[in-house]
């Protein structure tokens, strides 16, 4: 067995969530080796070599991979994984886009957005949006697999010294054209894949309010999320929605403040390791599923929330 | 231009779903169906698209149970202008799903092929990108705006850093997410016309292509229930607990 693991980068830095793919692929087998494919992404290739899980990295180098279109990696990882078992990817925008297009090409009935390992061969996933859990047998020779990143451990970043393998870059069907990518500006992590998120509910009485809550996501580099009923109350725009209908999220840390738990939103953040509700209803449904709960008028304990924060001088970034 | 537009029949999403009791899966008997949420997207933008006079022709299909052509009927009261069923009674994974679509494609010769990004009841992701590279064509996946060009589609993505912008050549396929348009409501008499608007069917297993599932599903379970935790007295010891017993600040 083996693991061809495709790392996502921007061509300068590896994007953190491979290391939790790496963090995966331990679990399937020892030999691991990460393909870089990319424009002038040899810092990523010697950024994937430190890493002391990773048995050997592929570097291929091209224009044509700068971007990461599906339709130009697919041919290149479809050639690599003869070699391999497994291949695997994260769970998100990156690897759901080409995936499913190497699986195609390779035969093979793919396996998404995984959230435990059973076996090399047995794997549990999520369907019905979270609802209900699937344990999966795969039958298929080899195994195209997508992790859901935050449901495993990062793999230490440093430690190895592995090999980097020059791979040459293959010819690309040339039918579609990178544009433009506009990125979100935000000093602060993406809300869908933040190690911590704070959000506001219908509490915070005010969008000016929500001042009180970005100081504390500044404080903790966490994402800033709200309940339905801030963004219909208008606190704050919808791209910060947690829940059912706006975006599911599984950080480390979710403080819900304000926020009384409706299902809607328990839907989009339920999974989350530990969760903090803050709120001065004590019946509020949230406190049954927070693993610690503060009942409190969220205008006092925010300040000292932050104050206490600011004392402890090892926040984790 | 023809459009193909694929649609699947999924529990409502209004509907709490409940395990079965044995593990074998979802109860859907006498659970209310309906379209998946984004096929009802890439429906509208194939309707819109001949309504601006950029098509002639959008054709629905659908792969499932005799039931599934209703998913194919709304498809055709909305604008559709006739419907393909596949009968198949047991489940296909997106594999098999993508193989019959390749059928189709080539026997229709469309320009452009839409379905939602994901069915909600699965969860895979991964039919529009898996049909894309059986043909060798371009894929856009969740795509959240379309502009048809001569010759070339210019999608924006939904990415997690934002957004992109994608040139792909004709033909293309489009995965729809449900930022893309705001799907319309049939009406009456349009639902009176669908029902005289052609809908072939064919049977899955005469495709000739193998649709057998390489995934055994061995169990399924209800997600774990969430204990409630403990309340802490003061904004201090709670700010202790995380840091000291659930080390995550």
């Amino acid at each position: 067995m083996s693991v061809l693991l495709i790392a996502e980068h921007n061509n300068s830095n590896l994007k953190v969530f491979t290391l939790n793919v790496i963090g995966a692929a331990s679990k399937i087998d020892t030999e691991i080796h990460v393909l870089v494919a990319g424009n002038k992404c040899e810092s990523v290739a010697k950024e994937v070599a430190a890493v002391s899980a990773v048995k050997k990295v592929l570097y291929s180098d091209s224009p044509n991979y700068e971007n990461y279109l599906a339709e130009n990696l697919t041919p290149l990882i479809v050639k690599l994984a003869t070699s391999y078992t497994h291949i695997m990817s994260s769970a998100n925008a990156f690897g759901k886009n080409f995936m499913p297009r190497v699986a195609a090409l390779l035969d093979t009935s793919q396996i998404s957005d995984i959230v435990k390992i059973n076996s090399a061969d047995t794997f549990v996933r999520p369907i019905y949006a979270g609802n209900a859990f699937a344990t999966v047998k795969s039958n298929d020779k080899k195994k195209c697999i997508t992790i859901r990143p935050t449901s495993f451990d990062p793999s230490p970043s440093s430690g190895g010294s592995s090999s980097i393998e020059k791979v040459q870059a293959i010819d690309i069907p040339n039918v579609s054209k990178f544009i433009k990518r506009e990125e979100t500006k935000s000093e602060r992590p993406e809300l869908g894949t933040a190690r911590v998120v704070i959000s506001g509910g219908r509490g915070l009485q005010s969008g000016e309010n929500f001042k009180l809550i970005s100081a504390i996501a500044d404080k903790l580099n966490a994402a800033v999320g709200a309940s339905r009923a801030a963004v219909d109350a208008g606190y704050i725009s919808n791209d910060h929605q947690v829940g059912q209908t706006g975006k599911v999220v599984v950080p480390d840390l979710y403080i819900a403040v304000g926020i009384s738990g409706a299902i809607q939103h328990l839907a989009g953040m339920k999974e989350s390791k530990v969760i903090v509700a803050i709120n001065k209803d004590g019946e509020a449904p949230i406190f049954s599923i927070a693993d610690y709960g503060l009942e409190a008028d969220l205008f006092e304990a925010l300040p000292q929330f932050l104050e206490e924060l600011n004392k402890l001088n090892t926040i984790q970034k | 231009m023809k459009i193909l537009v694929a649609v699947k029949r999924v529990i409502d999403y209004n509907v709490q779903i409940r395990v079965k009791e044995d593990g074998t899966g979802v109860h859907t008997d006498n659970v209310k169906m309906a379209t998946n949420p984004p096929d009802d997207n890439a429906v509208e933008e194939a309707v819109k698209i001949k309504e601006s006079g950029k098509a002639k022709e959008v054709i629905a299909v659908t792969i499932g149970e005799e039931k599934a052509q209703e998913t194919v009927r709304k498809a055709l009261a909305v604008g559709a202008d006739r419907g393909i069923h596949i009968k198949t009674d047991s489940y296909l994974e997106p594999l098999g799903v993508a193989k019959i679509l390749k059928k189709i494609v080539e026997k229709e010769k469309p320009d452009l092929v839409f379905m939602g990004k994901q069915a909600i009841d699965d969860d895979c992701n991964q039919t529009g990108q898996m049909l894309a590279a059986m043909l060798g064509w371009a894929q856009g996946t969740f795509v959240s705006k379309v502009e048809l060009k001569e010759k070339v589609i210019e999608v924006i993505r939904e990415i997690d850093e934002g957004l992109e912008t994608l040139e792909m050549n004709l033909p293309a396929v489009v995965t729809c997410d449900l930022r893309l348009n705001e799907p319309r409501y049939a009406s009456l008499p349009n639902i009176m016309k669908a029902k005289k608007k052609p809908l072939e069917q064919l049977i899955a297993k005469d495709f000739g292509v193998d649709i057998s599932n390489r995934i055994e599903q061995l169990k399924v379970e209800e997600p774990p229930k969430r204990k409630g935790g403990v309340k802490v007295s003061s904004v201090a010891e709670l700010v202790s607990k995380l840091k000291n017993e659930a080390k995550v600040i």
